[in-house]
């Protein structure tokens, strides 16, 4: 029963915040953080509770602990949440970056803190529904729902040094990108109801239900087509990415962090958990086309981030290249691959929220985020460069921090299967640490501009990093625990794709891709 | 035939609506009293908004074979009934300044009101061209209502002058209708059409003919260029009419010779709907994007709302899904326009010479007005089709229509329409909240009194059905559900 507060109290939080408003300038801002807190523990108590890493892998979905209520019985919709291993680890991401984005802003909002609050509480509600939802129903809810407060957040709330001419058109071309691609899934979505309603006669939308639906393979290859496209655009997959960069360009930091910690994540998830089962066979089939889109985000992320002056840019756009190799790693079907996929999710969403923060931090000192005019920072800063080196680091997957475990898990498990496709984008690591050296080195090496040392991190800054540092180093040394907890649900999404892949993957395989 | 007591209480929503309208022509005559008639026709409204709970027992009725009253009708007679209230009380806030008279507004609203319910019990041509003038006649006195201003009075012609051409085409087609099928009821037609008498060219002519005439009526493209002059000329609030009440009576008439009479079999109108339905979303999204006038831009999104709707036509071979879409768009449909003229229609009064329409006027009004800020940003994604609102389950019932009779065009049509739809709508949605251009437009009109506050209350109400039912829609499904026509 506890599964809905842990949407309950973003939604609810977000409300009190917003008429809070009235009475002081900062009490949204701690009443958001009290819902947060409550919402982590309430995330923490449940890994704690659920003995994710006893479960053994059956086959079947496996739920630690689900939540139903009838909503629209006339199509078979309902509030039907449920928790896994993997959704877990999600929803503590989330709990936790939320609680990071509030506080990364601390100081930055100067104009309506309780409607700010609001967009950011419900930006994590609706990431929290979209890894709870099993009715795709619900899911698409969610998925579009989490759009709004992104869009009113970048409009209203953006970046300072541009024009608010430029903040709607940007957050526009966001919503209106992954609002298309939501359509398209909810058209697929649909489809798939009535496939399954034909067969057996019986309306659902429950994902529990669906899966296993008995189609024609076209059908189920345009179906597939509907949800991976939803999913590409918000991963983001070249050539889907036209939002992204503009997007982190133009929105506050915790937008950012919320953007690419969280939203980008929820992509992925939605390829392992829907994709996957739904239509093995037509995903089979499509591996391949994945995999070298894959291939080439990897690349052409890395070289777009290379050449970006602006540093949120060049961040956007590493993201880009990293989430590549997780498109690679969930198209082989190989279950070290998938495990390394969710190490990598977390870890990248804690890598990037920290990059951004301190772009944030930077902004706030400096007053520029474009590159061409630092230089020289290391001088003029105390911790930060050094913890910035520290996440850049991190990002091009130094042993000892999450990445690593990641990165290697998914490039393991790729080769058995591609061994061609994961030597190409064994490369992407090079470049991947060429454009995060290069960040730092135009950034903080080099001549000063200028004499006047700035202002040092304050306790709330630090200890923010500082948190994500510690975070990143366990995951990278201890990796075991997380997973342990996610085990037996990617052994079920594996078991699924395995078992109608096996064939075409190993025939593409001999044949050189 | 004799007609029993017990028929003519099953049609007291008609009668209780044409009583008041003699009653507030008399008021009139008596006394002019700009509260009195106000009071007199939102009270006879009300009533006959009461009256439909009482005649739900007494269903299915006929009377004689031009009239019928079962579910579906009830259904659209509330929803025309409710657009007709909300007419009226966004009206007295507006007429109060006005300074030439103010009565006849009701009038027309009311007998206009009395041709949609009409149209909702039509089972006969006649009936159905009676109730379709009915509804339109007192809309070109609405339209021309501030004749003083140039826009209206224009408006008012260009509408006069083509809906009688429309009218005219619609006579002309039942007139062929008839010379084919021997028929004039929605049955006799359905009976003569199954003899095998589709394939007369003329029928074919005939059926083409009535379709221009209600496609006129609709706004749906090709035939939509009077609406968007019409629009931006009316008075706001009868804007919020013509967008709402002739709107959902002439579609309901639409849905019900559809369902009667198997015109979806010939195949050469099931393309020509499909192909209006294309046009239009396509025409009406594209043309509301460059839009900066407000009411303009609502036409033409009007447009494309039709088209989607429309939709459901070529899909209703599945009578139960295409009825229980009908309803639920109708209804979002509704209360999203009621929202979004209605916030026009507050800040507007016609001392001040024309609305205030331009999108760059509502900079600011989060801090000026935050109520009707928010209900206009609601609404706007509301008819964007964002989850949370109705519009959602509207474009999801229309989707899964579309998908249900594999319409895959049309389908690709309403995924595209609504990428373009968001442009706009989000523009407007977004731009009540930025910081206002010019100090000048702050002096709107008066915010207390009562009739504003009744204005505020239509608004709270529109938004707060429009959230609600789209986080819970299964009520206003249980209700679509009984709607039926058999």
């Amino acid at each position: 029963m506890l599964l809905p507060w842990l949407i309950l109290l973003p939604f609810i939080g977000g409300l009190l915040c917003w008429q809070s408003e009235r009475f002081s300038r900062a009490l949204p801002r701690w009443i958001a953080v009290l819902s947060m807190v409550l919402t982590l523990l309430l995330s923490l108590m449940m890994w704690g509770q659920g003995h994710f890493s006893l479960a053994m892998p059956q086959g079947i979905p496996q739920w630690q602990s689900e939540f139903i209520l009838p909503w629209i019985p006339r199509f078979g919709i309902s509030f039907h949440f449920a928790l896994d291993g993997l959704s877990l680890l999600m929803v503590v991401l989330t709990a936790f970056l939320g609680l990071l984005s509030i506080v990364c802003s601390w100081n930055e909002v100067d104009k309506r803190e309780g409607l700010f609050h609001l967009n950011l509480l419900w930006i994590v509600g609706g990431v929290m529904g979209v890894f709870l939802a099993i009715d795709m129903f619900l899911f698409l809810f969610f998925w579009e729902m989490m759009l709004i407060p992104m869009f009113f957040l970048i409009a209203l709330w953006g970046h300072k040094g541009s024009d608010e001419r430029t903040r709607v058109a940007t957050a526009i071309k966001y919503f209106i990108y992954t609002q298309v691609s939501g359509l398209i899934m909810l058209v697929a979505i649909i489809g798939l109801v009535f496939v399954h309603y034909r067969t057996t006669g019986v309306w659902t939308f429950d994902y529990n239900h669906l899966i296993g639906t008995k189609m024609s393979s076209p059908v189920a290859y345009l179906l597939m087509l509907g949800f991976f496209v939803a999913f590409a655009v918000k991963m983001p997959l070249i050539p889907l990415h036209g939002w992204l960069a503009d997007a982190h360009a133009q929105s506050p930091t915790a937008g950012s962090v919320d953007l690419a910690g969280l939203l980008l994540k929820t992509a992925a998830y939605g390829l392992l958990r829907f994709v996957l089962p739904f239509f093995p066979h037509a995903s089979a089939e499509f591996a391949p086309i994945a995999m070298w889109l894959g291939v080439i985000s990897i690349f052409y992320g890395a070289w777009l981030a290379f050449s970006q002056t602006d540093i949120k840019r060049l961040i956007a756009y590493s993201s880009v290249s990293h989430m590549g190799f997780v498109m690679v790693a969930i198209y082989t079907g190989s279950q070290l691959a998938y495990q390394g996929a969710v190490v990598m999710m977390i870890a990248l969403g804690l890598s990037a929220a920290g990059l951004f923060i301190l772009c944030g931090q930077l902004y706030e000192r400096i007053g520029t985020r474009d590159m061409r005019e630092m230089g020289g920072l290391w001088s003029r800063l105390r911790y930060m460069p050094g913890l910035s080196l520290f996440f850049a680091i991190a990002s091009l997957g130094m042993p000892g921090t999450g990445n690593f475990v990641g990165e290697f898990m998914m490039l393991f498990g790729s080769y058995k299967v591609v061994p061609l496709i994961t030597i190409i984008s064994t490369f992407g690591v090079v470049f991947a640490s060429v454009y995060s050296l290069v960040m730092i080195h135009r950034a903080y090496y080099g001549e000063a501009k200028s004499d006047a040392p700035l202002a040092v991190m304050s306790i709330r800054e630090f200890s923010m990093i500082l948190s994500l540092v510690v975070l990143l180093v366990l995951l990278g040394i201890f990796p075991q625990g997380v997973l342990e907890t996610s085990h037996a649900a990617i052994a079920n999404i594996q078991h699924y794709f395995m078992t109608a892949s096996s064939l075409s993957i190993t025939g593409t395989s001999t044949t050189g891709l | 035939m004799s007609i029993s007591i017990q028929q003519l209480a099953a049609f007291s929503p008609l009668l209780i609506v044409d009583l008041s309208v003699i009653v507030v022509m008399l008021a009139i005559a008596w006394r002019r009293c700009h509260k009195m008639t106000a009071g007199l026709s939102i009270i006879g409204l009300i009533a006959a908004i009461l009256s439909l709970f009482f005649v739900s027992g007494e269903i299915p009725a006929h009377l004689t074979s031009l009239l019928q009253v079962d579910g579906f009708t009830l259904f659209y007679s509330g929803l025309v009934l409710i657009a007709g209230l909300a007419t009226c009380i966004f009206g007295y806030s507006w007429l109060k300044e006005h300074q030439d008279n103010k009565d006849e507004f009701y009038l027309l609203v009311l007998i206009s009101t009395g041709g949609a319910i009409l149209l909702a019990c039509a089972n006969h041509i006649a009936t159905l061209f009676l109730g379709i003038e009915l509804v339109s006649l007192p809309l070109f006195g609405l339209v021309g209502y501030v004749f003083q201003q140039k826009p209206s009075l224009e408006a008012s012609i260009k509408y006069m002058l083509l809906s009688a051409g429309a009218s005219a085409f619609m006579l002309f087609g039942m007139a062929l209708l008839y010379a084919d099928t021997g028929s004039l009821s929605f049955a006799g037609i359905a009976s003569g059409l199954s003899q095998g008498v589709a394939q007369q060219p003329l029928l074919l002519v005939g059926i083409g003919m009535l379709l221009v005439g209600i496609c006129f009526k609709l706004s749906l493209a090709p035939f939509h260029l009077w609406t968007p002059d019409v629009y931006q000329g009316a008075p706001a609030p009868v804007a919020t009419f013509l967008a709402t009440s002739s709107k959902i009576a002439i579609f309901a008439v639409l849905v019900r010779i559809f369902i009667e009479a198997p015109l979806i079999d010939l195949p050469s109108v099931k393309l020509v709907l499909s192909v209006i339905a294309i046009a239009s979303i396509l025409f009406g999204n594209f043309m509301a994007v460059s839009q900066t006038n407000i009411k303009r831009l609502l036409g033409y999104s009007s447009i494309a709302h039709l088209g989607y709707l429309l939709i459901v036509l070529v899909a209703i071979k599945d009578r139960q899904l295409a009825l229980e879409t009908t309803g639920v768009y109708l209804v979002g449909y509704l209360f999203a326009s009621l929202g979004s003229f209605g916030a026009v229609s507050l800040l507007s009064s016609p001392n001040r010479g024309q609305d205030v329409e331009e999108i760059s006027d509502y900079r600011g009004l989060f801090k000026r007005r935050p109520l009707i800020a928010v209900v206009m940003s609601l609404m706007m994604l509301s008819l964007a089709g964002i989850p949370m609102t109705l519009g959602f389950i509207g474009k999801f019932y229309v989707l899964a229509v579309a998908m249900q009779g594999s319409l895959w065009w049309l389908s690709a049509a309403v995924v595209v329409g609504s990428a373009i739809g968001l442009y706009y709508y989000l523009r407007v949605a977004i731009s009540v909240f930025l910081p206002s251009l010019n100090s000048h437009v702050a002096d709107v009109v008066e915010t207390s009194g009562f009739s504003t506050k009744a204005g505020a209350l239509v608004l709270l109400v529109s938004a707060a059905v429009v959230v609600i039912l789209g986080v819970y829609p299964q009520p206003l499904i249980n209700v679509v559900q009984l709607a039926t026509p058999w």
